[in-house]
């Protein structure tokens, strides 16, 4: 007989991976397929599986809208998603707050300031035309997760789920405004204000793509690295040191990492709200609060989600195409609710 | 006595205010230190500052070397510290947290397997009585079996000096007995010492070799238990007649029925 408190999920092996891979690839097919132009799947396959090996495409095929369009927006969302959702995960684990998220507490909003400006006054970095609004995205989304863990901290020394959401919500409402305030005084150079409160993949080209999978490699890489000082963080900050978790090095290095990784998606794509928040949820509920597992799990869950997100952008009201936030804001919203009575009901 | 902690000149204020003041102590190879003292004494807070939670002024010695300028985890593998309150909001296992005591010996990229790990992990399971419930989610606990879990957290950390904050909270009668007993097992090892804070006096008075009875961040009477818990000493820091108190309990047990 099994015991009833017994949990299940200690089961998750590399079938489990394989089967996550399938249907993230399944996924990026159909999200290749579908759009204004239908294309068939073995079509997209074929053009795919071409192009890697650099094998001559059939004229039948629509080659221009799969490689140059669809494809590496494909894979800008899929990166996306996976980068915000192991932010998420590290940022729950870290500050053993279920609710924190880059968009929850203020970090996107931030680093979008920050983007913005860059834009606005015409910064870049020589040789890296990205680069001024990606570093500037990541030096802001720092000092706001500095800003408002200080402030939070100042509040409550125990920075209790509330306050931490509460500081985050204030602050993101006055960055709005400042945002708002720049790109009417800047509007011939920035984009929209759309674009950077609701996120869009719209026209996103390789040279991002590329950037965006060797930040995912790198950060990623880290967070995954420092699974063990997660868990202990995760479990309680004064454990984790009575453990021999050297909690303020471990600490720093986490949030610098994870302002990187929204840095670059905020630069990129604009604030895609929630993802960070919903999707490591699922993937607790999938495998556990271990982040050994959970952080695996919440790139392949972060990913999806934000594919099916943006599938469902491009598709609901064809042909007008929705801003990506405005379908991940909705399904957010109700999830932060449950989970917010969830937390408050446990204790 | 080989001495293996020693606090020197400690300070702590709050606002202004020094909850710990002027409070000096030392722990020798052996010894189980008990310190005592009512509400607001400062003894949780004196184990922050060896925690290295809390700032302090003045000095605290591993073996002559102070810990300040010690790693966290070499910190970690010298002396475990089971804090009073542990609230755990993910559904771990308890394995899973019983496992990262063994994390000071697994931390930093170089640094060897931890070889001994499964095993110790296991003798502390079995010692605190969890093997059972191993995987159970530490979510479904009562207060005494979490204080287990991370008891055998401790254990499992393999420390020569163990700091308890209240090891008995949470546990009833049985289990306050057994843990006890238990420490008082570990502690027969060479090379080992405990520093515990507790409420229950009997429970002092049982297990410790030497005490410290705290007022008001200060020092009131130190030495071997016997000399330290006298009814003198107990009515000075408790302003009350606890002997007499205590004997007026127990006799409610020597009646013969009603």
């Amino acid at each position: 007989m099994r015991n009833p408190r017994q949990l299940k999920r200690e089961r998750f092996t590399p079938l489990t991976y394989m089967l996550l891979t399938i249907a993230l690839l399944f996924t990026m097919i159909l999200c290749v397929c579908v759009g204004s132009v239908r294309i068939s799947f073995t079509d997209t396959v074929t053009a795919v599986w071409n192009g890697i090996w650099g094998l001559p495409i059939p004229e039948t095929i629509a080659k221009n809208i799969i490689l140059n369009v669809r494809l590496p927006r494909v894979l800008c969302v899929t990166l996306a998603g996976a980068s915000l959702s192991i932010c998420g995960a590290a940022m729950q684990g870290l500050l053993r707050n279920p609710l924190a998220d880059g968009s929850t507490m203020g970090v996107s909003s931030g680093a979008a300031l920050g983007a913005i400006i860059a834009v606005a006054t015409g910064f870049t970095l020589p040789g890296f035309s990205m680069g001024g609004s990606m570093i500037l995205a990541m030096i802001f989304a720092f000092v706001s997760l500095i800003l408002i863990l200080s402030l939070a901290y100042a509040l409550d020394r125990s920075l209790s789920t509330g306050s931490i959401i509460l500081i985050g919500v204030v602050f993101t409402m006055f960055i709005s405004a400042i945002i708002s305030l720049v790109i009417t005084f800047a509007s011939d150079h920035t984009r929209t204000l759309s674009f950077w409160t609701m996120g869009s993949f719209s026209g996103v080209n390789y040279p991002q793509v590329r950037v965006m999978a060797i930040a995912l490699l790198l950060c990623g890489g880290v967070l995954i690295r420092f699974s063990p000082e997660l868990n202990a963080f995760a479990i309680g900050e004064e454990n984790a040191r009575h453990i021999g978790v050297s909690v303020k090095k471990v600490k720093l290095i986490i949030l610098i990492t994870v302002s990187v990784l929204i840095g670059v998606c905020v630069s990129i794509a604009g604030t895609v709200s929630f993802v960070g928040l919903i999707m490591p949820h699922i993937a607790r509920m999938l495998v556990g609060p271990n982040h050994r597992r959970l952080l695996p799990a919440s790139l392949f869950s972060g990913a999806i989600f934000l594919l099916l997100a943006d599938l469902t952008a491009r598709t609901l009201l064809r042909p007008v195409e929705l801003p990506i936030g405005v379908v991940t804001s909705i399904v957010g919203a109700v999830a932060f609710v449950i989970i917010f009575f969830r937390t408050r009901k446990v204790r | 006595m080989t001495e293996m902690l020693r606090g020197e000149h400690l300070t702590v204020s709050f606002g202004g205010k020094a909850v710990v003041d002027d409070f000096s102590f030392r722990l020798g190879e052996g010894e189980w230190l008990m310190l005592a003292g009512p509400n607001g004494a400062g003894k949780s807070t004196l184990i922050g500052a060896i925690a290295r939670s809390v700032p302090c002024t003045g000095r605290i010695l591993w073996k002559g070397e102070d810990i300040r300028g010690m790693k966290s985890a070499q910190m970690a593998q010298r002396i475990g510290i089971l804090s009073q309150t542990n609230h755990v909001g993910y559904a771990y296992s308890v394995e899973e947290i019983v496992g990262l005591g063994r994390y000071a010996y697994q931390a930093g990229l170089f640094s060897g397997r931890d070889d001994g790990g499964r095993e110790e992990v296991e003798k502390a399971l079995e010692m605190t009585g969890l093997k059972e419930m191993r995987h159970a989610s530490v979510l479904t606990l009562s207060g005494g079996e979490m204080q287990r879990v991370f008891l055998a957290q401790v254990f499992a950390q393999n420390p020569q000096v163990l700091i308890l904050d209240e090891p008995a909270n949470h546990l009833d009668l049985k289990y306050q007995q057994h843990i006890f007993t238990l420490i008082g097992q570990w502690l027969k090892e060479p090379g080992r010492a405990v520093l515990s804070v507790v409420h229950d006096l009997s429970l002092a008075r049982r297990y410790g070799s030497h005490a410290i009875l705290m007022d008001h961040g200060r020092s009131v009477a130190e030495g071997r238990i016997r000399e330290v818990m006298t009814p003198e000493h107990l009515q000075q820091v408790y302003g009350m007649d606890v002997c007499a108190w205590m004997r007026e309990m127990l006799s409610q047990w020597e009646e013969k029925g009603d």
